[in-house]
């Protein structure tokens, strides 16, 4: 089969969906490729370099009749008419918003897969497309925030004088938030983060940034199953809101990629907490294409609110296109060979392959989307966990405290049982007994490992004090208990004496 | 001179208080040496104020035993040799363990034994419980007893120090223990005779040498932290015995300090504390001679030099093998020479090295390394992958990476020192003879490991003249 590339026609996308090397590799697992002439160019991919891979160079309208069509943006009606009947396509398609575009295809049986359908599982990784570009958003997102932000991002002391590294958030912790994180720190920037999920903390401090954390706790857990995060309750909403008023006051610059699947995206910086910025702060909003995270917002514009800069710009990715057309091509690469097992240059779509089946959203003059829901997500995916843990946690955990539990009681039963029948004198020995097993405890853990031996021996000339015993009977009258105790206390006072000269002994040699 | 019996009892509580800030003060190093001297304040106070207990009788006795006593301790705390530490450690735990047993009779024979015809029932329990402590507190004795003087034998190596290895060992010991609780309670329905006691005497000596023999040398660090626990806790039960509050929280000081102690080394050899005292660590291994670990590489001398001139940061992990060939004062010459080159030196010490909880730490402070470049395991494993040379003095298990990588070692999983990711390692070894725990270690067959064969204290000496 072959395989088109056409030329982006979205005004300000600069990517194409190969790449040379990419096109080699299609030509491995036995297709053929066919590139719309000037095709790379935006992305600094010339003709020939294809034609080099192995590719031919051919027209808009030939482009157009290929067996499968490789593409960044969703297809144009008019573009879908291009196509011929029961051809494949890949591609973002934006399923959930674009009925029209998806009933065109129906009708024209072009089986279709949406590339950001790509389910987060280990295995479908490589073709994440999704993840690939938000990597490059978050990485520009930063260098267009230092572009436009009048100040070093590192702190410096010079001989003209000091400045101080500027402060920077990041909300939502998703591949885009840990890109502009560890941009923004590695640049020297001080990096704050917040995420809905508590579970991201790890990874937003491997990344070298600070974890803002909330008072408040959701009842229920924040991931909704498929690794992205999910719309949170009122009061969870107020919490989060203070902490970004609180923290606008005082960072120079905020990244925003807050973004539910399907959803406008939530607006978390309001005109007042902007209007609380210092002049000359920047916010970059990289959900500017679903609405917005920042109330002023405007979509592919850098628009000026009393001095603070607030970035909309929807075409981040494009803004590094060579790369982020290789990777895409990368993507697409991955895909292919999962769609291609047979490497004999077809696509064969199998629903039993939950990532294939997800992707799909038109197959044979069917519309496939929704898909029926997967989980994916590691961490969130209570659901399906828990039960189990749950079983085990009542097998043995109750056991082991229930056990527990009845050997204390037998103990105070047991003690209580003594108490009732032991004289008075006892119990008040008993007391000082257990208090001083305490305060031994205590007191022994905090001595350092160096110091074991002296420990040992100062204990033992303690534990000397048995002699004290001894004294006590030796104003016996039978022979017997005075030859004993003599000899107890002779022993004894080695060991006091003994015990207590080497350890001052070893503590004089120890020195700094 | 005679104090009331008001006075007596505060100066018990004193003398309590300084062997707890005794105890307290040995938790930093600055602060040892006050530490000490609060015990022996304590302990003078706690004497006189018993001497002075109008009670006592026979002062002089007392006067020119405590003399005896005084001198052999000095002589023996003088010429002790650092190395030597856990044997005096181990014997002195004996003491405690026989003076336990002769306080215990004694308390048994000051009863009044002459049958009481109508004794109420609060007296009888009493005497019950009395009978009780007397009885516990020997038979605690009489196991740390015998067990040190096993310990003391296996350090010093006049006993074999491999784990004696009985049939039914494990029912010999559950026996000892049964028949020992079948006897107490005889004991006590007998309102106190003598048969009980005696036997009971005889077979916990008995099962103190037992248990200690049938604990490998490899072990000894937790035998002789578990006995100086014992020890605490025979000084406790006399002190229920005769009534003394200041016995018991001294016994029980001691006693957890070495439970805590002993802890401690069981977790550092990863091993647990149950399987330590049943016994038989280095026996149950299966010794995999057949397989092949390639060849070991022999260095000399002049090459270690050679190798340490050019080398930026060293690392000395000291064993055992240093004690005994009594190498930290060449060590610690050959330390500052590398230091006066600019070198960066650090110790590296393992929890369980030598034969005693810190004796390492011990050992080099003798050598008057600065404690502040002795560093534990914890602080230091990380840091052997950015380490040039590492000289291994003396040391095996320790530093065996078989505990990391191969599970079906008998180490498996203790934590080791790491010293094969440094860049060369140098093992100090008399032979290529297994360590106590009788694996072999694959360290020495690694590519960047050489060895050096002969006496610690002379090859140090030799690298030091080659420098």
């Amino acid at each position: 089969m072959i395989i088109g590339i056409p030329k982006e026609t979205l005004s300000g996308e600069n990517r194409v969906a190969s790449a040379p090397t990419a096109v080699a590799a299609l030509l491995k697992l036995g297709f053929a490729v066919q590139i719309q002439k000037g095709c790379g160019t935006k992305a600094s991919f010339t003709d020939q370099e294809f034609i080099d891979a192995g590719a031919s160079a051919v027209t808009k309208k030939n482009v157009w009749q290929s067996d499968i069509i490789f593409k960044v943006n969703p297809p144009s009606l008019d573009e879908v008419a291009l196509m011929k009947d029961k051809a494949h396509l890949v591609s973002f398609i934006a399923p959930a918003q674009n009925d029209e575009i998806l009933a065109a295809l129906k009708d024209k049986g072009i089986t279709t897969l949406a590339m950001e359908m790509v389910p987060r599982m280990t295995r479908s990784q490589s073709m994440d497309a999704l993840s690939s570009m938000a990597n490059i958003a978050g990485y520009r997102a930063v260098i267009e925030a230092t572009h436009h932000f009048g100040r070093f991002l590192t702190g410096q002391i010079t001989a003209a004088g000091k400045m101080p590294p500027a402060k920077v958030m990041i909300i939502g912790a998703g591949v885009a938030g840990l890109a502009a994180i560890g941009t923004a720190s590695s640049l020297g920037a001080i990096v704050r983060a917040f995420d809905t999920r508590p579970e991201v903390k790890e990874q937003i401090e491997s990344m070298g940034a600070e974890f803002l954390e909330l008072d408040y706790e959701e009842p229920e857990d924040t991931g909704s199953g498929d690794g992205y995060a999910k719309e949170m309750s009122k009061a969870f909403i107020d919490a989060e809101m203070a902490l970004f008023a609180e923290q606008a006051k005082d960072v120079d610059i905020i990244i925003t990629t807050a973004m539910i699947p399907g959803k406008p995206a939530p607006k978390l910086i309001t005109a007042e907490m902007v209007e609380s910025m210092k002049t000359g702060s920047i916010v970059v909003d990289l959900a500017a294409a679903g609405g917005g995270n920042c109330e002023l917002t405007q979509a592919g514009k850098v628009v000026n609110a009393n001095g603070v800069k607030i970035i909309g710009y929807t075409d981040l990715v494009s803004r590094l296109p060579n790369q982020a057309s290789q990777l895409y091509a990368n993507n697409l690469v991955s895909l292919a060979k999962l769609l291609c097992k047979a490497k004999d240059g077809t696509f064969t779509i199998d629903f039993d392959d939950v990532v294939i089946r997800n992707m799909t959203v038109v197959k044979d003059n069917e519309i496939t989307f929704p898909p029926p829901p997967i989980q994916v997500s590691a961490a969130p995916a209570k659901p399906k966990v828990e039960p189990v843990k749950k079983l085990d946690a009542k097998a043995e955990a109750p056991m082991n405290q229930r056990k527990k539990h009845m050997l204390m009681a037998a103990g105070a039963l047991l003690f209580a049982w003594v108490a009732s029948v032991a004289p008075a004198d006892f119990l008040s020995h008993f007391t000082v007994f257990v208090l001083a097993c305490v305060i031994g405890y205590n007191v022994v853990w905090n001595v350092s490992h160096s110091l074991h031996t002296p420990l040992m021996s100062v204990t033992n000339a303690i534990s000397g004090i048995i002699v004290v015993g001894a004294i006590l009977q030796i104003g016996n009258s039978d022979p017997v208990i005075q030859v004993l105790a003599a000899i107890a206390i002779l022993i004894g006072t080695i060991n006091i004496v003994g015990g207590f000269f080497v350890t001052n002994r070893m503590l004089k040699m120890f020195r700094k | 001179m005679e104090f009331s019996q008001g006075l007596i009892s505060a100066a018990y509580i004193i003398a309590a208080l300084l062997f707890i800030f005794s105890l307290s003060g040995l938790s930093k190093q600055q602060s040892a040496q006050t530490g000490n001297w609060y015990g022996i304040a304590g302990m003078a106070i706690a004497l006189m104020a018993t001497i002075a207990d109008p009670r006592v009788d026979n002062v002089w006795i007392i006067f020119v035993t405590m003399v005896i006593g005084a001198v052999i301790g000095l002589r023996l705390a003088k010429q002790v040799e650092m190395t030597q530490m856990p044997e005096l450690v181990a014997i002195l735990h004996s003491f405690v363990g026989l003076a336990a047993v002769l306080v215990g009779f004694n308390s048994y024979f000051e009863m009044d034994h002459s049958p009481m015809a109508n004794i109420t029932a609060s007296q009888q329990m009493a005497t019950n419980i009395h009978l009780v402590e007397v009885f516990l507190g020997v038979f605690i004795g009489a196991v740390t007893f015998t067990g040190s003087i096993v310990a003391f034998g296996k350090l010093r190596g006049i006993i074999n120090s491999a784990a004696l290895m009985l049939p039914h060992r494990h029912k010999m010991n559950l026996i000892s223990g049964l028949a020992s609780i079948a006897l107490m309670i005889l004991f006590v329905q007998q309102g106190g005779s003598n048969g009980p006691l005696y036997l009971m005497t005889f077979i916990a000596l008995a099962f103190g040498w037992h248990l200690v023999a049938s604990i490998g040398g490899a072990d000894m660090p937790v035998v002789v932290s578990m006995l100086n626990s014992y020890s605490g806790w025979a000084a406790a039960a006399a002190g229920f015995m005769l009534n003394n509050d200041l016995l018991i929280v001294t016994g029980a000081l001691v006693g957890s300090s070495g439970a805590i102690l002993s802890y401690i080394m069981c977790k550092a050899m990863n091993r647990s504390f149950i399987s330590v005292i049943a016994g038989g660590f280095g026996t149950d291994v299966v010794i995999d001679s057949d397989t092949d670990y390639g060849d070991h590489v022999e260095i000399n001398a002049e090459a270690v030099a050679d190798m340490l001139n050019g080398a930026k940061s060293v690392i000395i992990t000291p064993g055992y093998g240093m004690a005994v060939a009594q190498a930290q004062y060449p060590v610690y010459k050959l330390t500052q020479a590398l230091k006066e080159k600019g070198l960066d030196v650090r110790f590296a010490i393992h929890p369980v090295a030598g034969r005693l909880p810190g004796h390492m730490n011990v050992l080099l402070a003798e050598a008057k390394v600065p404690y502040d470049i002795v560093l534990g395991m914890e602080e230091i494993n990380e840091d052997f992958s950015d380490t040039d040379v590492v000289l291994v003095i003396g040391a095996n298990d320790t530093v065996n990476p078989a505990a990391a990588e191969d599970p079906t070692s008998p180490i498996a999983g203790m934590p080791v020192l790491e010293v094969w990711h440094a860049k060369n390692v140098v093992v100090f070894k008399r032979s290529m003879n297994t360590g106590y725990a009788g694996v072999q270690n694959p360290l020495f067959f690694k590519e960047n490991t050489q060895m050096l064969f002969g006496d610690a204290k002379d090859s140090v000496e030799a690298i030091f003249k080659a420098l």
